[in-house]
């Protein structure tokens, strides 16, 4: 059983609080990202779960068995947890081989076993025949592949990722997000994959937990936190969402409430419950966006740049009442807009940020 | 924070000395560390520290401020500093730039080079005294075979501070030397790959790269040899005591060689004055090394040469030199004087004579029975300490906790005490026979070996820590993910990264060991 349950933990340095009462339930054979901005605290919550720091507060359990908590830490070597480390971590006195079985040679596995599942978890990740080379003759994305076969070949139940693509380029990134998402598919391993890129967040986690400073702000599928993030940090951090101030004129309705935004009224989702205010705050994306003629309907405003994108072309617009404000729009035809000219932008979808205003 | 439960005092204790964080292993581990450094270092200079402050058993301070009332005292410690830090800076030079000539250049015949420039290390001090003052002195064989001897009568040139300082600073170069080198090894390539294609060319890189990264061993070791020329005994009484400058080391052995019942008491708040030194040294060292982050992950450049080109030979020319100045005038007077038949005279054919050599050699069996313990002794040191500074350095750089923290003050303070007040201390200490066993250590060579131990143990432990600063914890951490514990960890993964640190200390503990028990 590799349930892991995180409940009120807090980790202090000195005065300062690193993780603030963090929360987290992590299923069996679930893949739960943890995203945030950087040094908001992410791994730091990481070498808790793992057993480097203690908790200040509150208590870690894997399965029914407590891991940490102010009186009891089970070091980490008793912990039974695979950890690919962001800067691989390998260790550069040892081969390839070497660094893949060193915990079966800890943990007393004959050799000639050992010699075998070095190779199932070398083969898993491709890198059959790299075996007697040393981590300094390896590529970057090698070295991660053999970081991610160390962490195989002892068969955790619990494997916790820090970072593991940061260092990687693009392509090798892609396809090693599909690595990631097939080794869970095919071993059912629970994996707390930490990140601070939204789009590997979403391209692979069953479920999201956002942290900032030290908190966990919102823990949901990657389309309910793409939909209805549930702060302005959430909606801006998530699927380039833009937070627009708004009057919410009416309170819940099926779903929906009314908003004026920018003197332009419209229709949004929203919570059940969602009340009246008059400083609420709206979540759109650029594809909620459209770009009708000037003085037609819609937000006046006028378009400040435009970048082409590959496929889609994407305006920056300004409303004519907040010059501080950019709405991004994506539009398919590129004859359509130039900078300098004056547009009107209409909604067609929003959610009212239910912790804004109240 | 409402509704969350407060720490408890206890908790918050055990956090503070870091005991919470440890395992049963580590656990055990630090309980070796501790009666080690308790029973070698601690508890003798425990004793001593009572000598000095309670000497009939109440506490006095009136002593101490009656002693270092005495306008002599002061002197000797103005005098103890002034030298000292003058020594550092030359030694830091010195070290330095042989260490970068060493480490990162393909110079030729480099390993003579490092042999010839460390081997003062294993000269007794006094030795290497004797060999200036021959040298340099009106009496110089070696300058009268030129005509260069200054005339009889006049003041010898070494007789003063800055003999005293020049001497002690080329005396110490050695120790700066092999703690940069060290570091400047473990540096990794791919940093300095990096700095050469921005286009840093091989000066660049070495003052904005490769010395910043190395600082770490640069300054423990300026430290090392700072905390060593206030506690050399044999040139600062050279050449201190003819020319009258005052030390506090040469103050004790004064003391020590009177009479009277407050000798020891007297020697032992005098040495307090030099542990304090001492100890400023060190605070400094460590307050410079703690502002910087020098962890860098990957291999060293252990292979790592600029190609010098055509001042390939110049430079080699430019470190013998520089040997031969520090190394072989000094040896060359001595040998000249050991080579003629009467102190003084010329060296030619006819005063040309061995019998110096062939008396000490083979008419002396108790010559050649005291040279073959020395170096077993110096050998044991240097094994045992190597063994204790890998695992405390360990718990120095990633563990830090305020009992930790004791343990390396006191291998510090050990170390910064003169071999003879440390002598002292354990002569006070295992006078008594041990508990339990029954038997005294007085009397045998396993007093020596515990002085020594205590001594050294800093020597040990200084190289080793720069190698855990430049060990990126996360290799550590990875191991115990695997499931090995502290031992095994230590074993597999730090031990083998380390080793050349920890080797390199090992050898200072040998040579300096050798030298001194001679
Ligand atoms: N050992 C430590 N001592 C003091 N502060 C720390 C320590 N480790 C992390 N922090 C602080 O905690 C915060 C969160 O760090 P971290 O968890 O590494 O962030 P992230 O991984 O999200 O970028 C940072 O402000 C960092 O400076
Ligand atoms: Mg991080």
């Amino acid at each position: 059983m590799a349930h892991l349950n995180v409940d009120a933990v807090s980790k202090e340095f000195g005065t300062f609080n690193a993780v603030n009462n963090v929360s987290l339930d992590v299923r069996d054979g679930e893949f739960l990202a943890v995203l945030g901005p950087s040094g908001c605290g992410k791994t730091t919550l990481l070498r808790l779960i793992a057993g480097f720091e203690e908790v200040t507060r509150g208590r870690i359990a894997i399965g029914d068995r407590t891991m940490s908590s102010p009186t009891a830490h089970l070091p980490p070597e008793h912990r039974r947890i695979g950890i690919v480390f962001q800067s691989y971590a390998l260790w550069p006195h040892m081969t390839v081989s070497e660094n893949v079985g060193y915990s079966l040679k800890v943990a007393g596995a004959p050799s000639d076993e050992r010699h075998k599942r070095v190779l199932d978890a070398l083969a898993m990740v491709g890198l059959a025949d790299f075996g007697g080379r040393r981590p300094a003759m390896l590529s970057g994305g090698e070295r991660q592949r053999v970081a991610l076969a160390r962490c195989l070949v002892a068969a955790p139940s619990l494997i916790l990722l820090d970072e593991p693509l940061a260092n990687l380029d693009v392509h090798l990134r892609a396809s090693m997000e599909d690595e990631f998402t097939d080794f869970h598919r095919r071993t059912g391993t629970t994996m707390f994959y930490i990140t601070h890129d939204q789009s590997e967040a979403m391209a692979l986690a069953d479920r999201i937990a956002v942290m900032d400073h030290g908190r966990v702000v919102q823990v949901a599928t990657p389309l309910e936190l793409y939909r209805e993030p549930a702060t302005e940090m959430v909606a801006g951090f998530i699927g380039q969402g833009m937070v627009v101030p708004a009057e919410i004129r009416t309170s819940e309705a099926e779903g929906r409430c009314h908003a004026r935004i920018f003197g332009h009224d419209t229709a949004v989702r929203c919570r059940p419950g969602q009340k009246v205010t008059a400083t609420g705050a709206v979540c759109v994306h650029p594809r909620e966006l459209s770009v009708v003629p000037a003085g037609v309907s819609g937000i006046p405003g006028r378009v400040r740049r435009v970048v082409y994108r590959g496929g889609y072309l994407r305006a920056e617009v300004v409303p004519d009442a907040a010059s501080d404000v950019s709405l991004n729009v994506e539009i398919v035809d590129p004859e359509a807009l130039r900078p300098g000219i004056e547009v009107g932008i209409t909604l067609n979808d929003g959610w009212a940020i239910p912790a804004s205003g109240t | 924070m409402s509704g969350q439960t407060a720490i408890d005092p206890a908790t918050r204790f055990l956090d503070r000395i870091g005991a919470r964080r440890w395992t049963v292993s580590e656990a055990w581990v630090l309980v070796g560390l501790f009666g080690f450094v308790l029973c070698l270092s601690l508890a003798p200079l425990g004793r001593l520290l009572s000598e000095a402050l309670m000497p009939g058993g109440n506490f006095e301070l009136t002593r101490l401020v009656r002693l270092y009332g005495e306008g002599l005292v002061w002197r000797a410690t103005i005098n103890t500093l002034q030298i000292a830090a003058g020594a550092t800076v030359i030694a830091v030079i010195l070290g330095a730039a042989m260490a970068s000539v060493i480490a990162v250049t393909d110079v030729r015949g480099k390993a003579a080079i490092v042999f010839c420039f460390i081997l003062p290390l294993m000269i007794p001090p006094q030795v290497s005294a004797l060999a200036w003052l021959q040298a340099l002195g009106p009496s110089s064989t070696l300058l009268g075979m030129v005509d260069l001897a200054p005339p009889p009568g006049s003041p010898h040139p070494l007789f003063s501070m800055w003999g005293i300082i020049a001497l002690l600073g080329m005396h110490n170069a050695p120790l700066v030397f092999l703690a940069t080198r060290a570091s400047m090894r473990a540096v990794p390539a791919d940093l300095v790959d990096a700095a050469r294609s921005n286009g840093a060319g091989p000066f660049t890189t070495m003052h904005t790269v490769i010395l910043p990264l190395a600082s770490a061993g640069l300054i423990s070791g300026g430290a090392i040899a700072f905390v060593s020329a206030a506690g050399n005994f044999g040139i600062q009484a050279m050449l201190g005591i003819p020319a009258r400058i005052p030390t506090l080391i040469t103050l004790i052995f004064q003391r020590l060689s009177d009479y009277g019942p407050s000798v020891l008491a007297d020697a032992a708040a005098l040495a307090l004055g030099l542990a304090v030194i001492a100890i400023c040294g060190l605070g400094l060292q460590s307050w410079l090394i703690r502002r910087r982050d020098l962890r860098v992950t990957g291999t060293g450049a252990q292979f790592l040469e600029f190609r010098l080109g055509r001042w390939r030979t110049p430079t080699a020319v430019v470190c013998w030199v520089g040997i031969a100045v520090v190394l072989f005038i000094p040896l060359g007077a001595l040998l000249t004087a050991a080579l003629v038949r009467a102190y003084g005279l010329p060296l030619s054919w006819e005063t040309l004579t061995f019998r110096h050599f062939a008396n000490a050699l083979f008419n002396h069996t108790a010559i050649r029975r005291a040279f073959l313990t020395s170096l077993s002794l110096a050998s044991m040191t240097a094994v045992i300490l190597m063994l204790v500074a890998i695992p405390l350095g360990y718990f120095l750089t990633w563990r830090k906790s305020l009992a930790i923290r004791l343990l390396s003050l006191s291998a510090e303070l050990s170390y910064a005490l003169p071999g003879a007040v440390i002598a002292i201390a354990a002569i006070l200490f295992f006078l008594k026979p041990l508990p339990f066993i029954g038997v005294s250590l007085y009397g045998t060579i396993w007093i020596i070996l515990a002085a020594y131990l205590a001594n050294r143990l800093l020597l040990a432990l200084r190289p080793t820590v720069s190698g855990f600063l430049q060990i990126d914890r996360a290799l550590d951490e990875a191991a115990r993910v695997a499931g090995a514990g502290f031992v095994r960890s230590l074993k597999d993964v730090l031990l083998p990264m380390v080793a050349p640190c920890a080797a390199a200390g090992a050898i200072l503990v040998f040579l300096t060991a050798l030298a001194e028990i001679q």
